[in-house]
């Protein structure tokens, strides 16, 4: 049992896949994390690939200041993902809405919906910036990085963590 | 009854929240219909609460591929305004980074493109001569994606080194013209996924009002750039491509060329650039008054009006995006195809949802 338990942790440091949802982003953040994928930055060859059903993924990346039409659609998608999951912020916007706080349409940021565990700060963070925000997502996921404290009022999804 | 199968708003092939219901028999569509608003974070309300500094930051954040579009607009509305005189040499640089953003805009465009037809050798060629636009943006701006390049009255940055932009345009057209072009254009498996698919009639394209490649790739010949030249593209030579199959090949083939001739313009553009200042002096305020504005963006034609009434905050600033007019298309394109093209039709159109939505 602890032997198939290391392997699992080794499979979530090593291959981490990622589910990226759209909350309301401009595409600056969304099109630097599909650059990652792409031949300068390469993150494949990390283990970490994009992921199109959130079924699959282990990380959660959001984007976007959590528009009022995405927040629902966000915690649904949140609650597909399989336990243990990480929600990475990618970007200003789900950190602190950026230029959108205040903004009647948008309930963001991203800490009053989701419990975030990481934070890629930039408006859009480079390339390398996602690699290490991924990367250390990753080490949280394999239980080599404490999770951060989040309070109690955010969602749970589907059967708590 | 017909099934009716929603795709979204999260959909794995897309980049941004939308949804499109399709109702089919069998694999074809019979119709579509199409939600959008999941971005809409209320950037024109925003933008009449926030100074014009602010509103220069914030409309920059509309959208994160043609964001200098915006600055632009926005800037060229209040010099229009304020009659703000803006030296050549910042006209100049507009033009030479408006065009670099039609660069990258029209590769991630066909990079997103071959990844739909499943062609992923293409996608990774594409996006790293893509590489190679945003080490031209980022050395001209320091920054790879929002420039902050425009004011009202001029640009922020000057170009100080226009042998690295020349050397890096002249490699993008080599490998445009001698690579993507020709894979593009023979290859089987992008001839059978594109050829005859999401057919837009000249009529129907008139009927729509479709803007930009959209319209160019359905025989129309309208470029703003052309028809109502602005900043310095009177004085430059370049051709607009057209094309009159109206399908998603005769997209693919318009914006390949139209790669080639931002190439061109910036080329020309850096021989004729003139020295001097790149932007006027501090302005005090922005008189009241109206202007409209509208340019060629890569998705083609933005329209923006600015109503200001002498205060510190504009009292209007209206955004009408080439997107907006050309997401009706959508519909009429995917009725009669199979239900495995709709993806490639949805984003023959070079759909831009953030911009949509704003």
């Amino acid at each position: 049992m602890s032997m198939l338990k290391s392997l699992m942790n080794t499979a979530r440091r090593r291959s981490p896949w990622l589910f990226h949802a759209n909350a309301g982003s401009c595409n600056g953040c969304d099109i630097e994390l599909v650059t990652c994928l792409t031949p300068r930055y390469d993150v494949e060859q990390l283990g970490i690939r994009l992921e199109a059903s959130p079924r699959h993924a282990d990380i959660i990346v959001v984007s976007g200041p959590v528009t009022r039409t995405t927040c629902e659609a966000l915690e649904t998608v949140y609650g597909q993902v399989p336990n243990p999951k990480v929600v990475v912020a990618l970007g200003s916007c789900p950190a602190t809405c950026n230029v959108f706080a205040g903004s009647p349409t948008v309930v963001g940021p991203l800490d009053r919906i989701l419990p975030v565990d990481v934070y890629v700060p930039g408006c859009p963070p480079r390339p390398d910036a996602i690699i290490a925000g991924i990367a250390e997502a990753a080490a949280i996921l394999a239980g080599d990085k404490p999770r951060p404290v989040h309070n109690s009022s955010q969602t749970s999804g589907e059967g708590g963590r | 009854m017909s099934p009716v199968i929603p795709l979204g708003p999260f959909h794995p092939a897309l980049e941004e929240p939308y949804k499109v219901e399709v109702t089919t028999t069998g694999e074809t569509i019979t119709d579509a219909e199409i939600t959008v608003g999941f971005n809409f974070r209320g950037i024109e309300w925003l933008a009449e609460r926030k100074t014009y500094t602010q509103d220069i930051a914030l409309l920059e954040r509309v959208c994160g591929i043609c964001s200098n579009v915006h600055t632009l607009m926005f800037c060229r509305a209040v010099e229009k305004i304020a009659d703000l005189e803006v030296p050549a040499r910042a006209k100049f640089i507009r033009v030479i980074v408006a065009e670099a953003e039609r660069l990258h805009s029209h590769l991630l465009w066909a990079g997103v493109a071959c990844n739909l037809i499943g062609f992923e050798t293409l996608f990774m060629t594409c996006f790293s001569l893509r590489e190679q636009v945003m080490d031209v943006l980022e050395g001209i701006s320091g920054n790879r994606v929002n420039y902050a390049m425009n004011r009202p009255g001029g640009v922020n940055r000057d170009i100080t080194d226009p042998a690295s932009i020349l050397d890096a345009v002249r490699t993008i057209a080599d490998v445009t013209a001698k690579q993507l072009i020709p894979v593009m254009t023979t290859d089987r498996t992008v001839r059978a996924r594109c050829s005859g698919v999401g057919i837009l009639t000249r009529e129907d394209a008139i009927a729509y009002g479709a803007v930009g490649p959209m319209a160019r790739a359905s025989g129309l010949a309208t470029d703003i750039r052309k028809s109502a030249p602005y900043l310095v593209y009177d004085q430059l030579t370049f051709d607009v491509p057209v094309r009159s199959e109206g399908d998603v090949f005769a997209r693919i083939v318009v914006r390949a060329l139209e790669i080639l001739e931002s190439c061109k313009i910036i080329e020309q553009a850096i021989d004729m650039m003139p020295a001097g200042p790149i932007a006027g002096g501090l302005f005090l305020a922005v008189p009241a008054g109206e202007a409209a504005i509208r340019i060629e963006a890569p998705r083609g034609e933005v329209v923006y009006y600015m109503e200001s009434n002498g205060t510190d905050m504009p009292a209007r600033v209206r955004v009408r995006t080439p997107t907006f007019a050309n997401m009706p298309t959508v519909r009429v394109m995917a009725i009669g195809q199979g239900l495995s093209d709709l993806g490639l039709i949805q984003a023959s159109i070079d759909p831009c949802y953030s911009c949509n939505d704003r």
